[in-house]
């Protein structure tokens, strides 16, 4: 046969499979784990979240001992959240640690913060005494003394407070509040939460939404003072 | 005299009923061996223990008795059926809230009997329609090995069940019509893999509970088989196993059904939904052996009368779909889906399913897919996939119209041909 023929004959065989297939030839994605949980961009985003529901929190750069733990406490039901649940509902300890150790290691620039807020200047200043300074009548720590000087989260497993939407802050501190959320014991959380008030709750999420990220928007290695409250979460090693 | 003729029609019903009642209680206590006088002497080897938890995980005890992040094995979780709620109980071993107390005499006849330590009858939802069949040895073993889990005290919790589900006189009518006790008959014309398989599939396996249709009394039927069931309140559709169009595995490679049943994913197939739970607890864990004989059996299965003799079938009407529904789906489809799936269904080969041409995408009933579209999901990580790829949960940004629009797209492109999918599928619960 010449070359010519092959030629003609080359695009029937190629028809002749696809017929006997059926369908289109399936595609190969990357052996890669930024491929595999790519479902959780849907909602999370890489950078920011991408619905407009105003509530996704991000979730790269946080501390991997944080995410890890998040990810544990929906599949064990220390978190609920019907959606969250439902994805890592059949993982292994292995797996949920790779994922979270993958969204750890993001090093991506933040979103621009609004600093426009329907809250009141004085809910604001409310909210920034609470996060800065706490408010030592009634026991209640300030953010910082757990979260960091710039809040941006410490290492190992304490998330940065800041480029999240304030429906979130707001509903997962209402979360603590009511004892919806828990968390390793022993829960801090939990106990500042049975120490707020729902007026703190607005102003802390009214004013954490509304800061800027420093230019070192990365979780620091440590706190230059003990936590005051025991929190079992923090050392990362979660069960 | 007229009221000599109430006193006797009077007397006569309540013959009746005593009669009725009396046939029922006898029905209750067929197969019921008298429990031992004292309890014996129970020798719970090493051995003994570590089939039972191997047994426990066939059975996916831990499925029902566990509760998310609680304790292993005390119970608490709530089971939603068409007639109330029944929390599961606590099997440790502690004396005051679990199984302490139990001999294994009492354990066996809640496996072969289906009556508790105290004589109560026990409700269905616990699967002793199924377990009747395990042997004294396995439930022995199974017995040996939750009194060596650590003991927890957690009381049990009051079903709710609506009157008169909650009574025992309904419950025992109820076992009078749908439940006897029958041990294991073997099929002495099949081989003993074939057998093997059949014990464990009907018996420990229960997978009837799930892939058998249920009846008005919410009970399964053997004579059905495991011809496909709807999970009432959970609102997931367990295929069939006898119908190549569901969920039939006739003509699969016993590999492959033993490669879904171990690692949740096969070539010819994937696990979701409460399929899922099954892998990830119990059949991922079960060896090979098991799981081939499973297969054996399964393959075997009678098939479905309406898969026998599909040429009698009369010629089905051309389906109708409406052009602007199907415009939506195909725009829904390409923002939301043909990322992963492929512009025309292909899918990607080990991470995500083909759309054309998957019998799980044109099965009669679409709650599966539904389900799959709004809450997406991970396959199960097993030893053989523990990194599986994932599907986002789209129910946050499509509504019931746009489920039920890219649904009947998939359905009807590329080769599909099955019925659309309408806003009413999406909202039945």
């Amino acid at each position: 046969m010449t070359v010519r023929g092959l030629r003609f004959l080359a695009p029937g065989l190629l028809l002749a499979w696809q017929v006997v297939a059926g369908a289109a030839t399936p595609a190969t994605v990357p052996d890669t784990i930024e491929q595999r949980v790519a479902a959780c961009i849907a909602c999370h985003g890489r950078e920011g979240a991408t619905s407009n529901a105003g509530y996704f929190p991000r979730l790269a750069g946080k501390p991997a001992g944080y995410l890890y733990n998040q990810l544990v406490s929906f599949r064990d039901g220390r978190r609920f959240n019907t959606d969250m649940a439902y994805m890592v509902q059949h993982m292994s300890d292995a797996y949920l640690r790779e994922i979270a150790d993958y969204f750890a290691g993001l090093d991506l620039p933040y979103p621009p913060v609004s600093l426009a807020s329907d809250a009141t200047p004085e809910v604001l200043a409310r909210g920034r005494t609470l996060a800065l300074q706490g408010d030592p009548a009634r026991k209640l720590p300030a953010c910082v003394q757990c979260h960091g000087a710039a809040l941006t989260g410490v290492q190992p497993a304490t998330p940065g407070l800041l480029g999240l939407p304030r429906l979130y802050l707001s509903s997962q501190l209402g979360a603590w509040l009511t004892s919806e959320r828990h968390a390793q014991a022993p829960d801090c959380m939990a106990e500042v939460g049975r120490r707020m008030q729902t007026s703190d709750v607005n102003a802390v999420a009214s004013w954490l939404a509304t800061q800027p990220m420093p230019a070192d928007a990365k979780p620091v290695a440590s706190l230059p003072a003990p936590m005051p409250i025991a929190c079992g979460g923090t050392t990362g090693a979660s069960k | 005299m007229k009221l000599r003729r109430v006193a006797w029609t009077l007397l006569g019903l309540f013959l009746l009923l005593a009669v009725v009642a009396g046939i029922v209680v006898a029905m209750n206590l067929r197969g019921e061996d008298p429990l031992p006088e004292k309890a014996e002497a129970f020798q719970a080897t090493p051995q003994l223990v570590e089939r039972g938890r191997y047994l426990a995980l066939a059975g996916n005890c831990a499925g029902c008795h566990t509760t998310r992040g609680g304790a292993p094995y005390a119970g608490g979780l709530p089971i939603d059926t068409p007639f109330g709620t029944v929390y599961s109980s606590n099997l440790t071993p502690d004396n005051g809230t679990g199984i302490g107390s139990w001999s294994s005499a009492h354990f066996w006849r809640a496996m072969h009997n289906g009556r508790s330590k105290d004589g109560r009858l026990l409700y269905p939802a616990f699967p002793y329609p199924n377990f009747t069949q395990v042997t004294r040895e396995d439930s022995d073993a199974i017995y040996a090995y939750l009194r060596s889990v650590p003991a927890a005290a957690q009381a049990n919790r009051t079903h709710r069940l609506r009157f008169p589900y909650d009574t025992q006189a309904a419950l025992a009518v109820w076992r009078a019509l749908s439940f006897s006790p029958e041990p294991f008959v073997a099929n002495a014309g099949k081989p003993a893999e074939w057998n093997r398989g059949a014990y464990l599939v009907n018996g420990l396996g229960h997978c009837i509970a799930c892939h058998g249709p249920r009846n008005s009394l919410g009970a399964t039927d053997t004579r059905l088989g495991l011809s496909g069931g709807l999970i009432a309140v959970e609102n997931w559709y367990a295929p069939s196993l006898t119908d190549p169009h569901e969920a039939g595995v006739a003509d699969w490679p016993a590999a492959d059904v033993v490669a879904l049943l171990k690692n949740g994913v096969s070539p010819r197939g994937s696990v979701m939904g409460p399929m899922a739970d099954v892998v990830f607890r119990s059949t991922q864990h079960l060896s090979d052996a098991d799981l081939g004989a499973m297969a054996s059996y399964l393959k075997d299965l009678p098939k479905a009368a309406a898969a026998e003799a599909p040429e009698a079938a009369p010629a089905k009407a051309p389906i109708r779909r409406d052009a602007g529904t199907m415009a939506r789906g195909a725009k829904i489809y390409d923002q939301r889906c043909a990322y992963c799936h492929g512009d025309q269904g292909q899918g990607a080969v080990g991470a995500y399913p083909p759309l054309a041409g998957n019998r799980a995408v044109n099965m009669a009933q679409p709650t599966n897919l539904i389900q799959v579209v709004s809450h997406g999901g991970f396959l199960p990580t097993t030893a053989g996939n523990p990194r599986p790829y994932g599907m986002p949960p789209f129910g946050q940004v499509l509504d019931a119209a746009d489920v039920a629009a890219v649904l009947t797209y998939v359905r009807g492109s590329w080769g599909n041909d099955s019925a659309p999918v309408t806003q009413l599928d999406t909202l039945r619960r």
